[in-house]
């Protein structure tokens, strides 16, 4: 297929913008002006809507296959969140507005007020930050969060915590914040090791950053002791709020003891992932961080109009331009709005459910390193495969998508070698999941039986295995015309 | 109320079967009793026709009847019916980081396509698959600046856009890089006490065009004095306006960023935006974000991949360029649709009449007494001094139905009575003129 450029026909225009008048370049000095050609195509509006709809076609979507990618939560996105998401009334208003005039925005604030305080009711925390634009994003907005905290107590502190088994952004995060990393390995439960976390603590740990559940799919049955070592070196407790799906209405980060969460509103809020972007990195914060909050927040007077407040002395400033990804915000308003209390309670119900079944009817085939109840995703590793016929996790992925279903996450969590990580999500009905269940067997099987048409897939695919290693040494980035 | 997961009790019980427990609650053992909820109070589920009513309501709570001249970074532009069109595809809204290039050739080809156009808007080499927004990609690109030449000192114009700033000096709070805000010549950037700042421990120096203020200019003599030094140039830039205006690789800047929002995104209350980053081509590894590059397949097909991922977090972890591990490929696709739509001559002539239409306003309102239009060279903003402070002036005129402009004193305490005004290519001249009219009124 070719790209846009290549199907550019001089002359030809997608939409017509209207007459010029091309005096008026003559109001501006002839330096400030551009000379060199921009490369746009030239191309019909059929020309681009034929294009963009074919390419779309070339993808795997939640709306098109199952989609068990672990610990990115695919569950279905309501359709009424992206209607409503659209409205004119939020499309069409500028920002700005809220600066100038708060009564014509109302609203908009109004969502972002009532989103605020469900998200702080689900988490068991007292304040809440709209303005993170992802779940990295989240991440630093904590880290800032946790500098403010103890540069307020007359702290510096030196590290953060954070066990292997987590999301490369955690360290990314708390480095980019300011912070050297410790790293602490998981124990044989596959929780972060107590023992030698306590043995790394110190006055110096600004915080612990924790994914709970964790990426293996375990909520760590020794999370008390490290809350309460953490504790006693005022050390704050970050919750990497990724795997939220797995415990809505049954546990909440504030109540077990954490001081932030992050929650990725594209992951257990529904809101679409939009091919890798945009999200949302919501963070809510115990009361004693409240006053660090980044500003603008939402207030609410008494008569119940909603207002900007930028009077939070301790803020640490802004994250965002405006108060996040704000239509992102408006799709996980309507989606909680639609479940309410019991919908969420059976929505991690559910993805554990589908979770634990996919454990039990495929642990036979795969190795599962750590063989516990798990929570929304299973972790299965491919040692078994490798080792019998040189079969890796990489080769069962691309055999899934030969069947038509997107692939686990492979290779991560680092400690799991030849990891296949599954998360069903609770979107998905039992006839889905055997299929998959299916699927896996069979390839297991083949593994074993005809091992190169593994290491040969996909083959009906638009294109087969890209060579990645060319891509990345003779680096081709645009399109030389 | 509705529900999402379509499991029978049937299911439910024939999957506790094949787990081998006799109830979902025995999944949950793992969180002890003292870690268990201690409330969840929370409204009861409603119909989706309930929670559209109430969106409705709501979205009409927001008062959007005005005709605005409302920029500050942010601009209402025509956007065709065609992006959404695209954009709306749930094949690419529903799909996630394209992992799995097999999988994922579309999203792929299109963020290509995007890369390939920002490069070619800007002037410059290489672009990544973009980032959250305008401000945070400025973030970014400081960051690159600081890492390429290890000094801790920052240059930033007073003109680049303040919220931007604002996001760039909360990120280094407990980092050792030294920002300075480098003061303006009323509402001009001040190119010469730039050039006298350039020493050996600058690691950066940030520009914007045009200017907060709506000033353009050509920074080209500046930038090549930075580079003699080894400073890295910064520019802000604002995509809509490359159709005529020099580009930030005809100025010699290192890096580029701006906000996408003017190429097909709506406005949406702040987001989500679009962080654009191009580069020379001697910072494409310092790159923060996504890339995607060509290289063929098994059987010599052309194909796209994710590159350069030795860069990223996921491998890197701490030592990563970034923790950025997403972009906006979503705005993203609806900035390269609507770059195909509006194409080669269409991207000029947006500009241009953006321009035509801002001098015509400017012209419009140049008649009324007491108000005074600050002179120099703009592309669609500008800025008006007001004989009283704009505060009032404004919620006057928001009554008469505009939207006229942004008060510069939210963020520069000295300019009680400036207005930044901007007329984009949707603005006719009967609108300005009605405006025009309505500014005269009210300050009479």
């Amino acid at each position: 297929m070719k790209l846009i450029f290549e199907k550019s026909v001089p002359g030809r225009i997608g939409v017509d913008v209207g007459a010029t008048d091309e005096d008026a370049l003559k109001l501006i000095n002839s330096r400030f002006l551009r000379r060199i050609d921009t490369m746009l195509p030239e191309v019909s509006e059929l020309d681009v809507i034929r294009h963009y709809i074919k390419l779309s076609q070339l993808n795997f979507s939640v709306d098109t296959h199952f989609y068990p990618l672990g610990s990115c939560t695919m569950k279905y996105n309501p359709k009424a969140n992206e209607a409503v998401s659209g409205l004119p009334g939020f499309a069409d208003l500028h920002p700005f507005m809220s600066y100038i005039d708060e009564d014509s925005v109302q609203g908009s604030l109004e969502i972002i007020y009532r989103l605020s305080s469900l998200l702080a009711e689900i988490t068991g925390m007292k304040g809440v930050t709209t303005q993170p634009y992802a779940g990295a994003h989240g991440e630093l907005t904590g880290i800032l969060l946790m500098e403010a905290y103890h540069k307020s107590r007359g702290n510096k502190k030196k590290y953060v915590i954070v066990p292997d088994e987590a999301h490369g952004t955690n360290p990314a995060s708390a480095a980019m914040g300011g912070y050297s990393v410790k790293s602490i390995p998981v124990d044989r439960d596959g929780g972060m090791d107590v023992d030698l976390f306590r043995k790394a603590m110190s006055d110096e740990v600004a915080g612990i950053m924790l994914t709970l559940p964790n990426t293996l799919g375990m909520f760590h049955r020794r999370i008390c002791d490290i809350v309460e070592i953490a504790r006693k070196y005022d050390a704050l407790l970050y919750n990497d709020g990724a795997n939220l799906n797995a415990i809505l209405g049954k546990t909440r980060p504030g109540d077990i003891g954490f001081d932030i969460v992050h929650m990725n509103l594209h992951k257990t809020f529904s809101t679409p992932h939009g091919g890798g972007g945009p999200g949302a990195g919501v963070v809510a914060v115990s009361e004693k961080l409240t006053e660090f909050l980044p500003t603008p927040v939402i207030g609410r007077k008494k008569k119940g109009n909603y207002y900007l407040d930028f009077n939070l002395k301790n803020s640490i400033g802004c994250m965002a331009s405006f108060f996040g990804n704000f239509a992102i915000l408006v799709r996980a308003y309507a989606y909680i709005m639609m479940l309410g209390k019991e919908g969420l309670v059976d929505v991690s119900e559910k993805a554990v459910l589908n979770a634990n079944y996919i454990r039990v009817k495929l642990k036979q085939y795969y190795d599962l390193p750590y063989d516990h109840t798990c929570m929304h995703e299973c972790v299965f590793s491919a040692k078994r495969q490798v080792k019998k016929s040189g079969v890796h996790a990489i080769d069962i992925a691309k055999a899934l998508i030969e069947r038509g279903i997107h692939p686990p996450t492979i290779y991560f969590p680092l400690v799991v070698d030849e990891a296949l990580m599954v998360e069903p999500t609770e979107t998905e009905s039992k006839e889905t999941i055997d299929q998959f269940v299916e699927a896996m067997i069979e390839i297991a099987n083949l593994a074993e039986s005809d091992p190169d048409r593994i290491k040969n897939a996909p083959n009906n695919t638009p294109v087969s295995r890209p060579d990645e290693t060319r891509a990345a040494r003779e680096l081709k980035l645009t399109c030389q015309q | 109320m509705a529900r999402f997961t379509p499991h029978t009790e049937q299911d439910t019980r024939q999957m506790l079967e094949a787990i081998g427990v006799t109830s979902i609650d025995k999944l949950f053992e793992d969180i002890p009793d003292n870690l268990r909820a201690k409330s969840f109070q929370l409204p009861e589920g409603k119909t989706e026709n309930e929670t559209v009513k109430i969106f409705n309501d709501l979205a009409r709570r927001n008062r959007t009847d005005y005709i605005s001249f409302l920029g500050g970074g942010y601009y209402d532009h025509f956007i065709p019916a065609a992006v959404s069109t695209v954009s709306s595809r749930s094949e690419f809204y529903t799909a996630y980081t394209p992992y799995q290039p097999e999988a994922s050739q579309g999203t792929l080809r299109a963020i290509f396509e995007y890369q390939t156009m920002i490069a070619g808007i800007t002037g410059l080499e290489f672009a990544n698959a973009s980032l959250y927004d305008g401000g945070t990609a400025l973030y970014e690109a400081m960051a690159m600046a600081v890492r390429a030449n290890n000094r801790r000192k920052v240059l930033i114009d007073a003109g680049v856009n303040p919220l931007f700033r604002r996001i760039v000096k909360t990120y280094v709070i407990n980092i050792d890089i030294e920002i300075v805000e480098v003061d303006l010549d009323d509402i001009r950037t001040d190119k010469e006490k730039l050039a006298s700042m350039l020493d050996d421990e600058t690691a950066g120096l940030i520009v914007q065009n045009p200017n907060f203020f709506g000033i353009v200019e050509d920074y080209e003599d500046l930038f090549i004095r930075a580079r003699e030094k080894g400073i890295v140039s910064v520019l802000v830039f604002y995509p809509l306006s490359l159709g005529i205006l020099k580009t930030p690789g005809e100025m010699k800047a290192d890096i580029a960023v701006g906000e996408g929002q003017s190429l097909g995104l709506p406005l949406s209350f702040g987001g989500p935006y679009l962080g654009l980053m191009a580069v020379d081509k001697k910072f494409l590894r310092k790159m923060p974000g996504r890339i995607v590059g060509e290289t063929i397949d098994r059987n010599g097909k052309k194909a796209y991949v994710l590159t350069l991922q030795a860069r990223e977090q996921h491998i890197r972890r701490e030592k990563a360029t970034s923790n950025i591990c997403s972009n906006q490929a979503l705005c993203a696709l609806r900035a390269v649709v609507y770059l195909s739509l509006i194409g080669k001559e269409g991207f000029r002539k947006t500009a241009l009449i953006c321009m035509e239409r801002s001098e015509y306003c400017k012209n419009a309102l140049r008649a009324i007494k007491g108000l005074e239009i600050v002179s120099g060279p703009t592309f669609n903003e500008f800025t008006a001094v007001l004989p009283g402070a704009a505060e009032k002036f404004l919620k006057k005129m928001l009554a008469a139905g505009f939207a006229a402009g942004l008060p510069a004193s939210l963020f520069y305490k000295d300019k009680a009575r400036h207005l930044i005004i901007s007329a984009t290519e949707k603005r006719t001249t009967d609108e300005i003129e009605r405006f025009a009219a309505a500014v005269k009124k009210v300050l009479s």
